[in-house]
């Protein structure tokens, strides 16, 4: 028992050394950006995929709980001068207050239905916030300075919030409340009849997952220093671009939102250099391709391939002994 | 105070009433038996009970307690478990993690989930699928699944929705088996079956029903020999 | 009170050709039972082969309609046939990822058309595009008009098609019952390339309707698949009558809505009915006839 326990501690153990090395191995400062960009959108894809992959939830809204959070921190210095840094913590609370109605309303919805709900409430909060001049500063959105003028803290901080969100979501789905979301997902009725109040677990997927978006757009807010509604709310490049990654590295899996945000990180960038403006299309054109031939993710084919060779594994030893 | 109590109860579907002012009480212990054509309104009575579907009117109350109006939920919390005609397994989780979704219902630790669910799997036989994924399951293994499940979460009163439809004689056999076993550990059972052997063998009392009424109850023997049941649905079939 | 009857007027002429962009979706919906988020990149797709044929050859838009509109329908079973349909064999593990798939078309389409011509503004101006006539004293615009007309002929064709025809019904068998059709002996995949080109077709048609009115560029696809699915929403599902109601509903709030609320706002009211009508009217316009 000793030694499993030891055994797990030393993974974890390797990749924050590595971690906290790597800002100094890799001074390139657009390098750095990239793996922050790659923290950012690994955060947010695991945020999403406790609702939508474990508990079976589509949100095409979540863009509302990334922009949200970073308004929290960019309205604080614009309209209260206090250091937009207190949005890591106003942000993911805001965020997590307005999912409760959201909730209440998308999840009297099933399937294709809640996902339409959850696209239009994301549209609403896109718009409000173009639209609520005196509130929001419109259109033009919020200017900021940084705080610091090298990646080196933003790394840092980026990772630091990654690594939260996967001990959250890790402790959540290995507790009773895996099973639940993962029951809710797979039959709703027949989760009902085994006792389980489906509309709150839903709840309880959709806090933390809400928690965590806030909180990564805050960051956002921090480290780019510039939002707009139509950046932080977008329907196409957070809400729909967040479902996207989590299903190229893997539905439901812990890992294969992160392994889908370095995909997809890496990937624009590249096409952003090869192909100029044509890189959104080569990115369409991937986005089909994975979901007709890889549709459960890197990590989720990668299982059903292993259990296939382990399977043939099997019945060779068999044959072999007779 | 009976332990099950059905009062007048109607359900409409738009203009169509499924169904129509039926009254019924389940003592403890007993197994009460559902039966009637296709489309009389059996299933529709287990949604009922179980909450799936609101009453257009009537009441049932469960040891006492009113529970029409209650979510799915709740009336499992209380002990009504049941099962589905159409299976729904969940998936993409293993037989053993499918039962330990009923079995937290009464805790949040794992291992005490695990080790009720094990308990339940070998009462049902199918201990030795525990690690299999619930998709790849027979069909015979998948009502088992359907069974353990609903046992998992400790009811006092099972619905048992057409067991041994589809199945072999053996497996029917089986079947029938395990509803004598959990009758002896003192679960009280309603259930509705097709097959008029399986019925007709292990049901204290029958209540048969045809487009939604009433149209007999009492003893297997009484029922299967009621004039109006055989000309309504038994005919040939047992006679 | 001739404002707000003008206000009525232009929005059932504007309706109308919302409601063909509807049809060609509640009737790819009924169908499949799929939800297509490329829709509105389709009716982009016609306008913009529309908007081609005017400027290169000085093809009229409404006559430029006879040539996107045939364009529209192969790529719309070509989307259906190697796409959609292949996503029958795939076991994921979210139903939704045929919703992605068409993201993923709808990304496509849209980047293809920016990459051949930018993300520019462009519009039709044609000798009549300003014009109006009046009743009374209500001026009404000839485009639209003209617009409404096409629109309305068109759905009636649509309507003759889908029950007259042997292949019309076996459309209409398929998006009733898809497994009863399978016996009745209906090819239901061809079934289904058919009906995604015809839905195709339409959309193109309500966009080169729409062009004479509309500002063109790549990402105006978003607007229409907001529009057509309100309309598909508040009709509900699979039904074309309901398409037309919906569609109709739709012009007039709009035309009222940017009259009396400001324009910023306007199409948060629109999403507001859009979640009350998912919320508590399931069936569209239907859920009060079936009470």
């Amino acid at each position: 028992m000793i030694s499993t326990g030891y055994k797990k501690l030393v993974v974890p153990t390797i990749v924050i050394i590595m971690a906290i090395a790597l800002p100094f191995v890799i001074k390139a400062p657009y390098f750095q950006h990239i793996i922050i960009m790659i923290f950012i959108w690994a955060t947010l894809g695991t945020a999403w995929n406790l609702l939508g992959g474990y508990a079976g939830q589509v949100s095409f809204g979540h863009a509302a709980f990334f922009g949200l959070g970073a308004y929290s921190a960019g309205l604080l210095i614009f309209h209260l001068n206090v250091s937009p840094w207190w949005g890591l913590a106003l942000g993911p609370v805001i965020s997590m207050v307005v999912a409760i109605p959201i909730g209440l309303v998308c999840f009297r919805l099933r399937g294709p239905y809640f996902a339409l709900a959850t696209l239009a409430l994301g549209e609403i909060f896109r718009l409000v916030f173009t639209n609520w001049v005196s509130l929001t500063n419109g259109a033009q959105g919020i200017l900021i300075l940084n705080t610091f003028s090298t990646k080196i803290p933003y790394y840092f901080i980026a990772f630091l919030i990654w690594g939260i969100s996967l001990i959250i979501v890790d402790r959540m789905i290995k507790s009773k409340l895996g099973y639940y979301f993962v029951s809710i997902r797979e039959d709703q009725d027949a989760a009902e009849s085994l006792g389980i109040p489906t509309t709150r677990y839903k709840m309880f997927a959709l806090l933390p997952s809400a928690f965590i978006a806030g909180l990564v757009g805050a960051f956002y807010m921090n480290y780019i220093a510039f939002i707009d509604p139509h950046v932080v709310f977008s329907l196409s490049d957070i809400s729909v671009m967040v479902i996207l990654v989590v299903m190229m590295g893997g539905v439901a899996t812990l890992l294969g939102p992160s392994i889908g945000a370095a995909i997809y990180i890496a990937l624009s960038e590249l096409f952003r250099a090869w192909l100029g403006s044509a890189n959104v299309l080569a990115f369409g054109i991937i986005v089909c391709l994975v979901i007709l031939f890889m549709p459960n993710g890197i990590i989720g084919e990668l299982g059903t391939l292993k259990r296939l060779f382990i399977r043939q594994d099997k019945k060779a030893m068999v044959a072999g002994g007779n | 105070m009976s332990f099950l109590e059905v009062k007048n109860i109607v359900k409409n579907f738009g203009g169509l009433r499924a169904v129509n002012d039926i009254s019924f009480t389940v003592k403890q212990g007993e197994i009460l038996g559902l039966i009637g054509p296709n489309g009389s309104g059996k299933t529709t009575i287990f949604n009922l009970i179980n909450g799936f579907y609101p009453l257009t009117s009537g009441e049932i109350y469960f040891q006492g307690r009113r529970i029409d109006g209650l979510p799915p939920h709740k009336i499992c919390a209380l002990g009504i478990g049941r099962t589905f005609q159409v299976v729904k397994p969940l998936k993409r989780m293993t037989v053993l993690e499918n039962v330990m979704a009923g079995a937290f219902l009464h805790t949040t630790s794992i291992s005490k989930a695990r080790s009720k669910a094990l308990e339940v799997l070998e009462f049902c036989g199918l201990y030795h699928r525990k690690d299999m994924d619930a998709k790849n399951l027979t069909i015979a293994d998948r009502k088992r699944l359907e069974i353990a499940r609903a046992l998992a979460t400790e009811p006092k009163l099972l619905l048992l929705d057409e067991t041994a439809a589809g199945l072999n004689p053996k497996e029917t056999e089986e079947a029938i088996n395990i509803i004598l076993k959990i009758r002896e550990i003192g679960i009280t059972i309603i259930i509705v079956e097709h097959i008029m052997k399986v019925i007709m063998g292990i049901s204290d009392r029958i209540l048969a029903i045809s487009f939604g009424r009433e149209i007999a109850l009492g003893t297997p023997r009484e029922v299967a020999n009621h004039p109006e049941v055989i000309k309504a649905y038994l005919g040939e079939a047992y006679a | 009170m001739s404002l707000f009857l003008q206000t009525i007027i232009c929005g059932i002429l504007l309706g109308a050709m919302y409601a063909l962009i509807a049809i060609g979706m509640t009737l790819i919906m009924g169908v499949m039972k799929i939800i297509n988020l490329a829709h509105g990149a389709l009716v982009m797709v016609g306008m913009y082969i529309t908007y081609f044929c005017f400027k290169e050859w000085g093809i009229d838009p409404y006559l430029g309609m006879f040539i996107s509109m045939p364009a529209l329908f192969l790529i719309g079973c070509l989307i259906q046939k190697y796409l959609i349909n292949r996503l029958v064999e795939v076991d994921s593990i979210l139903p939704e990822n045929q919703v992605l798939l068409t993201v993923g078309i709808m990304l496509v389409l849209t980047e293809t058309m920016r990459l051949i011509f930018k993300s520019d503004y462009r519009s039709v101006v044609t000798s009549y595009s300003t014009k109006t006539f009046f009743l009374g004293d209500i001026s009404i615009s000839i485009p639209m008009t003209f617009g409404f007309l096409i629109a309305m002929i068109l759905t009636w064709l649509l309507h003759l098609f889908l029950t007259r025809t042997d292949l019309g019904r076996s459309i209409r068998a398929t998006a009733q019952d898809r497994d009863a059709a399978i016996y009745m002996g209906v090819n239901a995949s061809r079934i289904t390339v058919i009906t995604f080109g015809i839905g195709s077709a339409l959309a193109a048609a309500g966009g080169s309707l729409l062009l004479p009115l509309f500002y063109l560029w790549p990402d105006i696809g978003h607007l229409f698949t907001a529009k057509a699915f309100i309309i598909t929403i508040l009709g509900g599902m699979g039904s074309t009558m309901g398409a037309i109601l919906g569609g109709l509903t739709l012009g007039i709030a709009e035309s009222l809505g940017a009259t009396y609320i400001s324009m910023g706002y306007k199409d948060v009211v629109g999403l507001i009915i859009f979640l009350l009508v998912l919320l508590f009217l399931p069936g569209g316009f239907r859920s009060f006839t079936r009470r």
